[in-house]
């Protein structure tokens, strides 16, 4: 129970942090051509993927720490590389718990259902922040038209310890970096990972 | 107690001289053809009709007779009731019940709306979906979806008790329709991805008092079991039969869940029903059998206890919840005739066992795609008679957590689903409702969390490959033989449940909308009509002022709405496969209406 409330109070407390980073990053636009370890590289030929030039460009990695990718905004962000081939292990791990916690509503690779909206169409304009939000905190849309409702994830660990993963995942889709794929390959997952996932999950 | 006693004594005479006790309303229900008043249509589970004025030759000319909107746009299991002269339809969440007046033009008699918290909508698996209402003794009976049980005069609507049955902040809900049987109701729970301790639970129909409650899992006197009497594949069960299966307290998170149908036999006084996934999905966290999810139940009805189970999938791998309708008829078998139940699981194997004490007869695949197991072993001598030979290829217990076992047949949404088969007396046959999906599954550590989800697995399903590229198939079987007699391909699973009729027909639904007939014989299509919405419902029909009607529900969702709305993963998609796995909603869009078909006067 200890574990709980500090998973609880960590990602708002990093939505916070990063809030106030994302309001200053707003000015710089035309971020300085990426480094090419940071080079995404997709898969053209998947119809899929239904790729967002604009989005792909905004939401390109400018920076990496220990497998991890950010944008130029400081949020987390996907790397793909090797045609499609290849994912970074954050969105590959979001890939993985998306389809075990997310899809019996929000259907298969984001794609949505008969009463959860496609969340490769939401994360096109849903901000880091407001994600993290929703995810810890639920939504409701009830009303005579529609009774849409998601619960709050906020104290469970197989949902919060993996959020910036779901992220990046949805990103990628959203942006069309990735289409409808079971991901083949992954980077290494990267020590700091193996390291926030014991702590987080509890051992 | 002096009500319990007379019971006692009635279930004792009931034994040996005639069995008229089950429940008189009901019992004049279903053999009126008339009516309908239960989802099932009859206690069998058959979903056999006795109307005929709808046959072969004419069902080609039905026409709509009449439409009714139900203000809500979810999926749409069940279907209406017919008691006299009102029908009765229900609707996913918020649980409306409406009663309309047949001798009216369906004039709204009157509404009954729960107020229910809309935090319970979440915690449903899958879709708000509600699998129906029930009639006994002038009362209606709704299950809700917060597990509130509620008895309604017939007549007027109003509330004559209310109990409620679980927790949805445990992850407690219900989809579920009840059977009322002799003075008792008998309701089941959902919540198997989210490590509820699932359980059966008799209810008095006149006051709402609990008179016994049955779990899945745990000890023997949870589970109502007498150890040396309750028997498995003809030997007694033994002392913690459950405990046994499971590593230390797991089973108190164990799932098991009761969400499917209820059958019953008044003459051997023994209800059926299937119990459903053991919790999580990954198996590596729950060593053992994981008994008795994963089973078939055969209980008293009025005191619960378990006369015999058999477990079909031990130690579930791949989410083949067991709670499947128990199908009850009576055929020869090996040269006699012998009561039977009949099976069809999601794990793709049709069982049929002798009812009166569990015996094993068959068990053979009912959609040739099935591989995870080669097939049960049949072998009395064998120390794994009775269990499924399982292909480890497929096995995700045996390829290990963060693996991805591929190509399993079926999917996890199994060969068949909840949508109830049919039963033809005239034809011996039984009518499937079948998908023909297959999946990869990768199991992976999770931790449990109270009215959290708890799945622990990642899959991705697409259709049957190198087969007629639709998802979807509705089959005629031979019980008796384990044989598939005839097969209509579809391009969409089977959502809907069936209806055979003695006028040679067969009705089912499509998840694109359509309403279709079929020739009982030969699966010869006769008819269809596309209604508003796709089809998860069931078909029903009723006759009214001498003239036959057949109903359904359209409105898409449920299971069927998750991944096929969106359209499933394609395996073949860079191979150029053709548009029969284009997504549904290229057919059809939500919708909540009941369409009442009948012969031009």
């Amino acid at each position: 129970m200890l574990n709980l409330s500090k998973i609880v109070t960590r990602p708002v407390i990093a939505a916070l942090a990063l809030a106030t980073v994302s309001t200053v990053a707003v000015h710089a636009e035309d971020a300085k051509p990426a480094d090419p370890k940071l080079a995404n590289s997709y898969n053209a030929n998947d119809k899929t993927a239904e790729q967002d030039p604009k989005l792909l460009k905004q939401d390109a990695a400018v920076k990496v720490e220990d497998g991890k990718y950010f944008d130029a905004d400081g949020h987390p962000t996907f790397h793909v590389t090797q045609d499609g081939k290849m994912l970074d292990w954050y969105t590959y791990s979001g890939y993985r718990r998306y389809h075990a916690e997310c899809h019996v509503c929000h259907g298969p690779d984001g794609m949505g259902s008969t009463y959860a909206p496609a969340l490769k169409d939401s994360l096109k304009h849903l901000s880091y922040e407001e994600f993290i939000g929703i995810l810890a905190g639920g939504k409701q849309d009830v009303n005579a038209a529609e009774q849409k409702v998601m619960p709050a994830f906020g104290d469970n660990k197989n949902v919060m310890c993996y959020s910036d993963d779901l992220y990046v995942y949805l990103k990628a889709r959203a942006a069309g970096a990735i289409g409808r794929i079971r991901p083949s390959d992954h980077e290494d997952k990267p020590d700091t990972a193996k390291k926030a996932e014991k702590e987080c999950m509890g051992g | 107690m002096r009500a319990v006693h007379l019971l006692a004594l009635g279930a004792g005479v009931a034994a040996v001289a005639a069995p008229a006790l089950a429940n008189e309303s009901v019992m004049k229900g279903i053999a009126n053809p008339a009516e309908q008043v239960l989802q099932t249509v009859d206690y069998a589970n058959t979903r056999y009709s006795k109307l005929d004025q709808i046959n072969a030759k004419n069902v080609k000319d039905l026409q709509v007779a009449w439409t009714f909107s139900t203000g809500v746009l979810r999926g749409h299991e069940g279907s209406p009731l017919v008691v006299g002269n009102i029908m009765y339809v229900h609707t996913p969440f918020p649980n409306i019940v409406y009663a309309l007046d047949l001798d009216h033009e369906a004039k709204i008699l009157w509404k009954y709306e729960p107020k229910q918290d809309p935090s319970v909508i979440p915690v449903m698996c899958c879709d708000t979906v509600n699998r129906g209402l029930a009639y006994a003794d002038g009362a209606i009976l709704l299950h809700q979806a917060d597990t509130t049980l509620v008895s309604l005069d017939a007549k007027t609507g109003k509330v004559n008790w209310s109990v409620v049955n679980g927790d949805p902040k445990k992850g407690e809900t219900n989809t579920a329709t009840v059977l009322p049987v002799k003075d008792k109701v008998i309701v089941g729970i959902s919540g198997g991805e989210f490590g509820v301790q699932c359980h059966v639970t008799a209810y008095d129909l006149k006051t709402g008092k609990k008179v016994w409650r049955g779990y899945s899992e745990g000890p023997d006197d949870q589970l109502i079991v007498d150890p040396e009497k309750t028997t498995s594949l003809g030997k007694p069960i033994g002392k913690d039969s459950s405990l046994k299966t499971w590593e230390g307290d797991q089973w108190k998170t164990g799932g098991g869940c009761t969400w499917g149908w209820f059958s019953y036999d008044p003459k051997l006084d023994l209800m059926y029903y299937g119990s459903g996934n053991p919790s999580t999905w990954n198996p590596k966290q729950r060593p053992g059998d994981n008994k008795w999810s994963m089973t078939i139940w055969a209980r008293n009805p009025d005191t619960g206890m378990a006369k015999w189970v058999y477990q079909m999938t031990p130690h579930d791998e791949w989410d083949y919840d067991g709670i499947n309708e128990m199908i009850l008829t009576d055929q020869k078998v090996d040269g006699k005739e012998q009561p039977l139940l009949t099976h069809f699981d999601r794990n793709g194997f049709g069982y049929t066992l002798n009812r009166a004490d569990g015996t094993l007869l068959v068990a053979e695949k009912y959609d040739p795609a099935v591989n995870w197991a080669s097939k049960v072993d049949m072998d009395k001598g064998s120390k794994n008679y009775g269990r499924p030979l399982v292909v480890s290829k497929y096995s995700t217990e045996q390829n290990g957590e963060d693996t991805n076992s591929k190509g399993i047949c079926p999917a996890a949404l199994g060969t068949k689903d909840q949508q109830p088969a049919a039963f033809s007396p005239k034809t011996n046959l039984f009518y499937v409702p079948t998908n023909h999906v297959c999946m990869d599954y990768e199991p992976f550590r999770v931790t449990y969390t109270p009215g959290q989800p708890y799945v622990g697995a990642t899959l991705s399903m697409y259709p049957a490959p190198n087969s007629h590229g639709g998802m979807g198939n509705f089959i005629a079987w031979d019980g008796v033989n384990g044989k598939i007699k005839w097969s209509n391909a579809e391009q969409f699973s089977v959502w809907s449940g069936a209806l055979a009729t003695a006028g040679d027909v067969v009705f089912y639904g499509t998840l694109e909308g359509y309403l279709k007939a079929v020739d009982d014989k030969t699966g010869k299509e006769l008819f269809k009509f596309k209604t508003p919405s796709g089809i998860i419902g069931n078909v029903m029909t009723y006759q009214h002022k001498g003239k036959q009607y057949v109903g359904v529900l359209s409105g898409v969702g449920g299971w069927a709405g998750i991944g096929l709305a969106a359209g499933l993963t394609d395996p073949n998609a860079g191979l150029g496969a053709v548009g029969g796995y284009a997504a549904l909603s290229q057919y059809t869009n939500l919708g909540g209406q009941l369409t009442v078909f009948a012969l031009p006067n």
